[in-house]
């Protein structure tokens, strides 16, 4: 089992890299799309700009990559944070304008505030999950847990089948996704200390078909 | 429900931690990985780590240290000493800060702050504002405290704001290291004219200073010599908080 971990230039992955050595795993840093080829998992991170992150994957043919390693090859992946918000259809950031993302489960991803919150932003700090359905990836992970937060924007107009758990800031929104083998947190479990470790966890031992 | 947030606060020179009274005579207090260690362990909701000498001693953050911390530590971590240059804040990210704190730097080139915005979003960015009441105003100082850039406190934060700071961590030299309490007056003056998220830190003393700056409109407490120099922990003061009917985070068991 080799955990691939994606590193497009501006991700914070060295708490990711860390805590998937700690659980144990084997794990290689994604830098050229060679890397793709031995990782059975991948995590995708992220914390910067929609578009931007967006246009790295492209350049570096990331984006490829990871639609031929997720849609051909079935290999699951965790995005997190932004890593999450790209596996969407499309999103604002960047230029206010829709730009296009990953595409992996259908949705998309606009500012809290245009979504109906009316709190401060950005969402920065611990919030509590609210399970919608239980998922092995919440393994041990008891509802209302809470979980580190630190984002402007949110993941919209999902199939309501896709979501695992959500989040309360003003208004609900999803914070745990899925469709198949694609899985997705808005919150960071890298950061969330052991609870999300568990997260982390459950998502390396997860089992999914191959087909 | 979004939770109130208890930060210890962590002042390193290269020679280890320190901390003063007032930015001033700063004592030793060891050195950083088994503090990091230990409040990894105790579960703390974030730490913020400041090298205090590293604008004046013109260095970038140091960044294997970051990344030693980064891997012993799976709470937030905001960095902040000396950065002023986008591919030291790269580097930051990469290996493992959450946040990045911008004080000194702020006041020469608001335009850093829009461009940090830019490329990695605002909720990156903590602008660090230090601030002395001088007369009837606070005003703001650079340079661990030592500059004063006559800059009104709330019109200061306004200008972080606008250029894309994501937070404020706002704390008082008047009042620092003291543990005589917060400076409240400023915490309900910035937190009612600026829409962002607030973290307080500068003089707690006591469990009660964390509730009524949280009662004062602040989104998260930081604290360095209450947490250093006495038996009072992040985890009681979350104790003392929920009896207060504050919302914190709960200890995750498993």
């Amino acid at each position: 089992m080799q955990v691939g971990i994606i590193n497009y230039g501006v991700g914070n992955i060295g708490s990711v890299i860390g805590s998937v050595n700690n659980l144990g795993y084997n794990y290689k840093i994604i830098e050229k799309e060679t890397d793709f080829e031995t990782a059975d998992k991948l995590i995708l991170p992220g914390i910067g700009n929609f578009k931007k992150c967006k246009e790295i994957l492209d350049e570096k043919n990331f984006t490829f990559k990871i639609k031929e390693s997720v849609l051909v090859k079935k290999k699951p992946i965790l995005g997190i944070c932004l890593g999450m918000q790209l596996l969407a259809s499309s999103g604002t950031e960047g230029n206010n304008k829709l730009s296009e993302g990953l595409n992996l489960i259908n949705g998309k991803v606009i500012n809290l505030k245009e979504l109906g919150s009316n709190l401060v932003l950005p969402h920065i700090g611990w919030n509590n999950i609210l399970i919608k359905k239980r998922s092995p990836i919440l393994k041990n992970i008891p509802d209302n847990t809470d979980f580190y937060f630190v984002h402007n924007y949110a993941y919209t107009e999902l199939s309501k089948v896709n979501i695992i758990a959500e989040a309360s800031y003003g208004i609900n929104f999803p914070v745990l996704i899925n469709n198949k083998n694609v899985w997705g947190t808005q919150f960071h479990p890298e950061k969330s200390s052991k609870a999300g470790v568990e997260i982390i966890k459950n998502f390396i031992k997860l089992e999914h078909a191959k087909s | 429900m979004l939770k109130v947030r208890i930060i210890p606060t962590l002042l390193m020179k290269t020679t280890g931690l320190f901390k003063g009274k007032n930015f001033l005579s700063n004592r030793n207090i060891g050195s950083l990985m088994p503090v990091i260690k230990t409040y990894n362990i105790r579960d703390v909701d974030e730490i913020v780590i400041l090298d205090i000498e590293a604008t004046d001693n013109r260095m970038g953050p140091n960044l294997e240290l970051v990344k030693e911390i980064s891997e012993n530590c799976f709470v937030p971590m905001t960095i902040g000493g000396g950065i002023n240059k986008i591919n030291q804040v790269q580097k930051l990210f990469y290996n493992g800060a959450d946040k990045i704190a911008i004080n000194s730097y702020a006041y020469k080139n608001i335009d850093f702050i829009s461009k940090i915005a830019a490329e990695y979003g605002s909720q990156s960015i903590v602008a660090s504002v230090d601030v002395k009441k001088i007369g009837n105003k606070w005003l703001c100082f650079s340079n661990n405290g030592k500059v004063n850039t006559h800059y009104e406190v709330v019109d200061w934060c306004k200008r972080l704001k606008e250029n894309g700071a994501g937070e404020i961590m706002l704390c008082s030299i008047d009042n620092d290291g003291l543990m005589n309490g917060y400076d409240q007056n400023l915490i309900k003056y910035v937190s009612q004219n600026i829409n962002l998220p607030l973290i307080v830190s500068g003089g707690a003393g006591s469990y009660e200073d964390f509730e009524i700056a949280i009662k004062n409109g602040s989104s998260a407490v930081a604290a360095a010599s209450i947490f250093h120099f006495t038996y009072r922990t992040p985890n009681e003061a979350k104790s003392y908080l929920l009896s207060k009917n504050i919302p914190v985070r709960k200890f995750f068991k498993n």
